[in-house]
């Protein structure tokens, strides 16, 4: 028989705000156990909170580029439940009025575009951390992130692989970094997913029981685990057996996931409406503020890279997959005045192999936009040839130096005086008599051993054109 | 009154106990579960109010975005943080181990 896996994602991003949800802590990352905290995020007796409002405009940004409605009204509830990371014995969340329901967003499938629906966005605030001794029987608790304002973003169950899971992942990802609400950090915990996985015969409508996974830190895991979680799946069913509705973790090492030990308890959270907090309404004049604020997202500006710079698909989207390599494409581009499609190749090319092998970010680059822009301006104008270019830009990332300065203090100026390769071209025939035999005997291959033998002669700085040309006229002739 | 008073179980009870880590004497359960459910009827004389054309509200006031500026502001100082802590190690709480 064979099965289809149906798998939906739940998202918690942090809001990128400077201060928690509820109080004015700090939300910075790495600080010194317990300084970030406060009697509200304590949960001391008596305490307000009150709600932070550039997280709800984040929150807000996110629903209406993920094609959400927005609640006119929406409204905290307490979710009840004991755990040593969660002070006040509950944690402030939404519940039947979320702040934003119905939306979708589209995806990159090998069949073509896909929408996966968003059920819901709803904020909450984080909790604090717990770290485990590995000798002693106790729990450390640390509360600086306690109330560090959240929005989980609730998928409908849409996916039907794991690679259209990493689609999702990525392009919400993208979105949450474009609108700069969320730093995106998966390491740091800053976007985190859970999935929900069940498989069922292909063509049956109704679902399979699902597992939960958890413990995913990058998107690559993500697909990971769910590729072993629908092969365990497939495996108890064929086996006879039943798959158990459980909570699983993904264990990176071993690259499987596992039933996360500790008490099958059913939930009982009991929510009920915050009593602390007001009614957030959303008023239709908020919500076009936030409209008019939107930058332009992943999706458009692919589409405009394609219309406005020619590039391709692929291109495009490499280059719009991330907002700051984007910003960085465009900032080269203002500059320069060369082929769009010889400056995206650049980009994606010869700067991510770099950006890649150092194990840096676009925002780290060594070589900044404007002096790759410098770099294809020389090429551009024949100052340089293109092979010299590559040995510029690997100094340029070595020492940081401009690269005409380089080209002056290493001689590197493109030789295009047809005197002087001609000069090469007689000196490298002359060498070579055999070589010339053979390729006026029709072993027109050799022509590339004649090129290489004259920017040997000239270090590299041959114009490339300029000495096909001349052998070329010399050999025929 | 009588009635009424059974529509909490002896079962609720001990549920209820559990999720407020409230430990009660097993000869407890049938007196607390008389009281909570003369406390329940008592409160049930709210149905008598005829609320069909009011909308659920959460809260009595008239007002709603009590919001304030994303501004940061001093946190505690990590002694006063921990001084009630039962037990901690530098500046973490201490707690019995949760897991495993």
């Amino acid at each position: 028989m064979e099965f289809e896996a149906v798998i939906g994602l739940e998202v918690h991003a942090q809001l990128k705000t400077r201060s928690k949800i509820f109080c004015g802590c700090s939300t910075a990352f790495g600080a010194p156990p317990n300084t970030h905290v406060c009697p509200v995020c304590l949960g001391m007796p008596g305490v307000l909170p009150v709600l932070n409002k550039k997280a709800v405009d984040f929150a807000i940004m996110t629903s209406i580029a993920t094609n959400c409605t927005v609640a006119r009204e929406s409204r905290f509830a307490r979710k009840n439940y004991f755990y040593p990371d969660l002070p006040k014995n509950f944690q402030i969340s939404m519940y039947e009025l979320p702040l934003s329901e119905h939306g979708w967003l589209e995806i990159e499938t090998a069949a073509g575009k896909k929408r996966v629906g968003i059920t819901r966005i709803h904020m909450e605030e984080d909790a604090g951390k717990l770290v485990h001794d590995e000798f002693a029987p106790v729990s450390r608790v640390d509360l600086n992130r306690t109330g560090t304002p959240l929005m989980e973003i609730v998928s409908e169950p849409d996916m039907r692989t794991p690679e259209e899971a990493g689609a999702y992942l990525r392009k919400l990802h993208a979105i949450l970094r474009y609108l700069d609400v969320c730093d995106g950090n998966m390491e740091e915990g800053s976007f985190r997913c859970d999935a929900n996985v069940s498989i069922r015969p292909r063509g049956q409508e109704a679902f399979g029981t699902r597992a939960e996974l958890k413990n995913m830190n990058s998107f690559k895991n993500v697909e990971k685990a769910l590729a072993f979680e629908i092969a365990r799946q497939t495996a108890v069913i064929e086996d006879g057996g039943r798959v158990v509705q459980e909570t699983r973790l993904w264990d990176a090492n071993a690259m499987k996931t596992l039933p996360m030990r500790g008490k099958e308890e059913a939930h009982d959270y009991r929510y009920f409406p915050e009593p602390d907090l007001l009614p957030l309404v959303v008023f239709p004049q908020w919500e076009e503020e936030l409209k008019a604020r939107l930058p332009e997202l992943p999706d458009a500006r692919k589409a405009r890279f394609t219309s406005q710079y020619g590039l391709s698909d692929y291109d495009a989207g490499v280059l719009t997959s991330e907002r700051e390599l984007a910003d960085f494409f465009e900032a080269v581009m203002a500059s320069c005045k060369g082929e769009p499609k010889q400056a995206a190749n650049w980009v994606t090319g010869a700067l991510m192999g770099l950006l890649n092998a150092r194990g840096l970010s676009i925002s780290e680059s060594p070589v900044s936009a404007l002096a790759l822009a410098a770099l294809l301006t020389l090429l551009d104008s024949g100052v340089i040839s293109g092979k010299i270019a590559k040995t510029v830009f690997e100094e340029m990332a070595e020492t940081g130096k401009a690269p005409d300065v380089i080209v002056k203090e290493k001689g590197l100026v493109q030789v295009s005086d047809a005197s002087v390769i001609e000069k090469a071209v007689e000196e490298v025939l002359a060498e070579n008599p055999a070589e010339v035999t053979g390729y006026r005997g029709g072993k027109t291959k050799l022509m590339g051993f004649f090129v290489g033998a004259v920017m040997k002669k000239t270090r590299g700085k041959a114009n490339p054109g300029l000495v096909n040309e001349l052998l070329k006229k010399r050999l025929d002739a | 009154m009588e009635e009424k008073a059974r529509k909490i179980s002896e079962e609720d009870i001990r549920h209820v106990a559990q999720l407020a880590r409230l430990h009660i004497e097993p000869g407890d359960v049938s007196t607390f579960t008389r009281q909570m459910g003369e406390i329940l009827s008592y409160v049930e004389k709210l149905d008598e109010a005829d609320t069909r054309d009011v909308p659920a509200a959460a809260h009595v006031l008239p007002i709603c975005n009590a919001l304030r500026e994303d501004e940061v502001r001093p946190s505690l100082d990590p002694e006063d943080v921990l001084k009630n802590a039962p037990k901690r190690d530098g500046q973490d709480f201490l707690v019995p181990r949760v897991i495993g």
